[in-house]
């Protein structure tokens, strides 16, 4: 029998692994696709709670999660697209001009 | 009777037990490999595809904890519309860009796996430490009637999160158009300044068509002279696999062209730059 906590245990792992992409990756937009990854395992787990508690708010929440990141993709690349139009490249590590 | 048919109620209700079982753990392997792999592959497009494959699990996961509405959600707004972005930038910052391997800051990674590794540690204590029990018994608000449910929640006890929720769109949106928005440097050629590059240059005559004369006409044969040698000018540069083309057309901007504005036919400018770049 599948419990709500294997589901946790699964979105904890998944949210690691997005973690680490974030920290190890240097193309801007791999980074951007791990913290989707990151957001996702989120939404894993308030369903998992939602059916938990046997209240739906967890999934309105995960809704709403959903909207939020739809938008943040949206800003975000296009701030990339901006960045590689002028220095073009999408590298995180070409992007330092403040570093001194 | 009545005990052969609550004995079937029961098979079949362990049954379903059973697939749901093998469902979960076919989806957690898969879901969790293909983040894996997505944290290691060095091609960004193939992350794209391993990062699809993660959603359309978590789609599944959704179906099998009672928030089927969720499930379409995923799978419209993630899989179709967000990777669909993701790929669409992908193709206009640089396909091949892959992922270079030199560190910048030294033992980056090394240092980064071990955080990833606390991190884990730390989590699955605090989660080991709590207590979850069992998924509470089903009610039909996690079955067939989830939408309606759902949307009680959100126009009533959600509605104001749910108003700010479109003002950010609309924000996002307009802040998209800004950001991704770039003006004219310079002024937009007109067809008579066109024409008269073309006919400066040495070309005239539009550029030889891929496949004219050849075995069939796919867009990578070159074109039969005359003579019966190849036409390289016949044949798009990105598609050849030349890095610099023998033609000396294809590659510059129609403001620096002394030659033809025309690139064969079907063939875009490589890089996918318009012309109005600057």
């Amino acid at each position: 029998m599948v419990s709500p906590g294997h589901y946790i245990a699964l979105a904890v792992i998944l949210f690691v692994i997005g973690a680490v992409g974030v920290l190890v990756r240097r193309n801007a937009i791999v980074v951007f696709m791990s913290v989707e990854l990151m957001l996702n395992a989120c939404n894993l787990a308030f369903v998992a709670f939602a059916r938990l508690h046997n209240q739906l708010d967890g999934q309105v929440i995960a809704f709403f999660v959903m909207v939020v990141a739809a938008a943040e993709v949206v800003v975000g690349l296009a701030i990339l697209t901006a960045i590689f139009r002028a220095r073009r490249s999408a590298s995180v590590d070409d992007a330092n001009l403040m570093k001194y | 009777m009545t005990h052969a048919v609550s004995h079937g109620f029961v098979l079949a209700g362990g049954a379903a037990d059973n697939t749901r079982e093998t469902a979960f753990w076919i989806l957690a392997i898969v879901s969790v490999a293909a983040a894996l792999a997505m944290v290691l592959t060095r091609r960004a497009v193939h992350c794209a595809v391993l990062l699809a494959v993660v959603m359309l699990c978590l789609a599944g996961f959704y179906v099998m904890l009672g928030a089927p509405f969720l499930a379409f959600v995923q799978v419209i707004v993630y899989t179709g519309a967000v990777l669909m972005l993701f790929l669409f930038v992908l193709m206009i910052v640089g396909i091949t860009a892959a992922d270079s391997i030199i560190e910048t800051i030294r033992g980056q990674r090394l240092w980064a796996t071990i955080a990833g590794i606390a991190m884990l540690v730390l989590l699955s204590l605090t989660v080991g430490h709590a207590a979850i029990g069992p998924a509470a018994p089903n009610s039909s608000k996690f079955a067939n009637s989830n939408v309606s449910a759902l949307a009680n929640l959100i126009f009533t006890k959600y509605l104001y999160p749910f108003e700010i929720t479109s003002a950010l769109l609309i924000t996002a949106a307009l802040g998209a158009m800004v950001l991704a928005h770039r003006e004219r440097t310079r002024p937009k050629p007109t067809q008579a300044e066109l024409a008269r590059l073309r006919i400066a240059g040495p070309h005239p005559t539009p550029l030889p068509g891929p496949g004219t004369y050849a075995q069939h006409n796919g867009v990578h044969m070159p074109a039969l002279l005359p003579d019966g040698s190849q036409s390289s000018l016949s044949v798009n540069p990105v598609l050849s696999g030349a890095d610099e083309p023998d033609t000396g057309v294809d590659q510059r901007r129609p403001e620096e062209l002394p030659g033809p504005v025309g690139a064969p036919a079907g063939a875009a400018l490589p890089g996918g730059q318009e012309a109005g770049d600057h």
